[in-house]
């Protein structure tokens, strides 16, 4: 039970191979590294990746030590300062030029171009002489960014435990033009920010995406028929339809889970009310009534349960309810109000935007409000998306003013806030699953 | 239907839109060009049952609080002189458009823009106003027009403007 292995002691960061009394007290500060202001990100090596097209394998080991070094959990150390350049997934390290080097952390990989994009790595301990985890993959000649992703999560998920979140894509917002007659379009990119790809032409306003957890649908609200409406778009085909024709407005679309219903908001004389519609159509139902405004609503990852904002008791606030209505329970109790919030991916967490003292945060509680934490404080920002991990929440900060927006993300012990580049502003990012 | 066209492609199509767009705005906004009157509009704010009367000595908008969506004494003023003057020019349909501030999130403020609507909606139908002729839409955040980081800007903002089509 408590039998430590190397594997685990690497993902402590420990910089040496101590004796078990040590590194249980390390495996102690597991928990409290992570937690705390103590954390060290984990040094690793990653000498370019073999193949026959040299700047092929340079790329593919770019992008994975981006990637790590991108998650805050991992420290790249500089390819130029290693023992060796180049890896080779094929022979046994000489460890003792690595411990030497001090390196504990060692990643050799290969990559190349056939018919299909062959690529092999090895993780290793050099302290240990042990090898971490070893992967091959085949993957589409078309994806040599896809690969180094998959390899950045198989390396995440040997050190850091949990699974990956480098092999996924978000849906969001592009912003252009002056403020007040800015072009919004949706677009969608890989987490990193390449390839980035729009989705609307931008002849009206598309907001608010959100991304099917196969991640061939995404939802979103079009003032294409002058007042919003919610819309369905499949990627796979480029198909979009309306969701439903109630009539008055309609605008917040949120998948379930299993992707067969989206919960969504319906303004009708002023008042907003949550209504669900299954994706395939159907009659939609009405989860919750009175004048109030009711929306944001997020499922949980069961399915069973709604947590939506409500200003039915004066501010906005957050409420929690049955995803089949009624009887919603307030569950956010600090100063200010809050919007937004989104069920993390395993269910442990909600992540919201809250407003207090003329400054917009970013934060997490669990799912009864208690243990509220705030990751992010700015002038503007909003609407927060978890990654498949549930370990780095997304979101959009705006400085005011003729500025746009633009994506940040930030993990959920608040450290390590990173921007994510885009070619124009940027807003309401929706994370998608791991790509299957 | 849908076109994954390069990114840069698509910026340059989107500037083009923007200008579309812009142009589209400036004939049905009012602006300063518009206010000072030019070719056969009068001094003093247009012919009377014009558009341009509406919008200058009627007024085409009211504002709201923080988060409000009541009317305040000044906005009841300007609904009450704008449905005499819808009253008196029935000619007119109507489109209420609700507009919210930049210091709340995007949805709820596309669900305040449409509350803040709606209580004009009702207060120009108590005031006589026919229904049928009377559309609303919210905006939400989205289309701001005054353009600062702070409460003048932000004041402008929060507003429901009446537009006779």
């Amino acid at each position: 039970m408590t039998l430590l292995t190397r594997r685990n002691a690497l993902k402590l960061g420990l910089a040496s191979g101590l004796a078990m009394a040590a590194a249980s007290t390390a495996q102690a500060q597991l928990n409290i590294t992570v937690e705390g202001a103590n954390f060290q990100p984990l040094p690793i090596a990653i000498p370019d990746f073999a193949s026959s097209d040299p700047s092929f394998g340079r790329e593919t080991a770019e992008i994975v030590r981006a990637n790590l070094r991108r998650s805050g959990l991992f420290l790249p150390l500089d390819p130029a300062s290693l023992p060796v350049q180049v890896g080779d997934v094929n022979a046994t390290p000489d460890f003792n030029t690595w411990r030497t080097a001090n390196v504990t952390a060692l990643v050799m990989g290969a990559v190349d171009r056939g018919g299909q994009i062959a690529s092999s790595v090895r993780v290793w301990d050099t302290r240990q002489g042990s090898q971490v985890v070893g992967k091959s993959y085949n993957t589409d000649p078309n994806s040599s960014r896809r690969v180094a992703h998959i390899i950045s999560d198989a390396i995440y998920e040997a050190l850091a435990g949990g699974s990956g979140y480098f092999d996924t894509r978000v849906v969001y917002v592009a912003e252009s033009g002056p403020k007040a007659n800015r072009v919004k379009r949706l677009a969608i990119m890989d987490q990193d920010g390449a390839n980035p790809q729009y989705l609307t032409d931008g002849r009206t306003l598309a907001l608010t995406p959100r991304i099917s957890s196969n991640n061939d649908l995404v939802t979103y609200m079009n003032f294409e028929d002058g007042n919003p409406q919610v819309y369905l778009l499949q990627l796979s085909s480029g198909r979009q339809q309306r969701l439903a024709s109630l009539g008055a407005m309609t605008f917040a679309p949120r998948f379930s889970p299993d992707g067969g219903t989206v919960a969504f908001s319906v303004e009708q004389g002023g008042a907003t009310n949550i209504y669900s519609v299954g994706t395939g159509g159907g009659q939609p139902v009405q989860l919750t009534s009175g004048a109030a405004i009711d929306t944001g609503p997020s499922y949980s990852p069961d399915g069973s349960r709604i947590v939506f904002e409500s200003d039915r008791g004066g501010s906005p606030q957050i409420y929690m309810m049955s995803s089949g209505g009624g009887n919603p329970q307030r569950i956010s109790y600090g100063q200010g109000s809050y919007s937004t919030p989104v069920w993390a991916p395993k269910g442990d967490l909600i992540a919201f935007t809250r407003q207090s003292g003329g400054q917009f945060n970013i934060g997490i509680m669990n799912p009864d409000g208690s243990g509220e934490r705030m990751l992010y404080s700015s002038f503007h920002a909003e609407g927060p998306t978890w990654a498949p991990n549930g370990r780095v929440i997304m979101f959009f900060q705006d400085p005011g003013g003729n500025d746009g927006p633009k994506l940040q993300s930030v993990d959920i012990w608040g450290r390590n806030l990173q921007t994510i580049p885009t070619e124009s502003y940027a807003s309401d990012p929706a994370w998608s699953a791991l790509r299957s | 239907m849908l076109s994954l066209a390069p990114i840069t492609t698509a910026l340059r199509a989107a500037a083009m839109l923007l200008f579309v767009v812009a142009i589209a705005a400036c004939s049905r906004t009012p602006d300063n060009a518009m206010m000072t009157g030019v070719g056969n509009l009068g001094p003093g704010g247009g012919a009377p049952g014009s558009q341009q009367e509406f919008l200058v000595s009627v007024g085409d908008r009211v504002f709201f609080e923080t988060d409000s969506s009541s009317l305040t004494t000044e906005a009841a003023a300007t609904l009450d002189k704008q449905a005499a003057w819808l009253n008196q020019y029935s000619n007119y349909r109507i489109m209420i458009e609700g507009h919210a501030d930049e210091r709340g999130t995007r949805e709820y403020n596309i669900a305040l823009g449409a509350r803040r609507a709606s209580v004009v909606v009702n207060y120009l139908v108590s005031r006589g106003v026919n229904g049928q002729r009377i559309t609303s839409k919210s905006f939400g955040k989205e289309r701001p027009v005054a353009i600062c980081n702070d409460i003048s800007c932000w004041s402008q903002n929060r507003r429901a403007v009446t537009v006779v089509q």
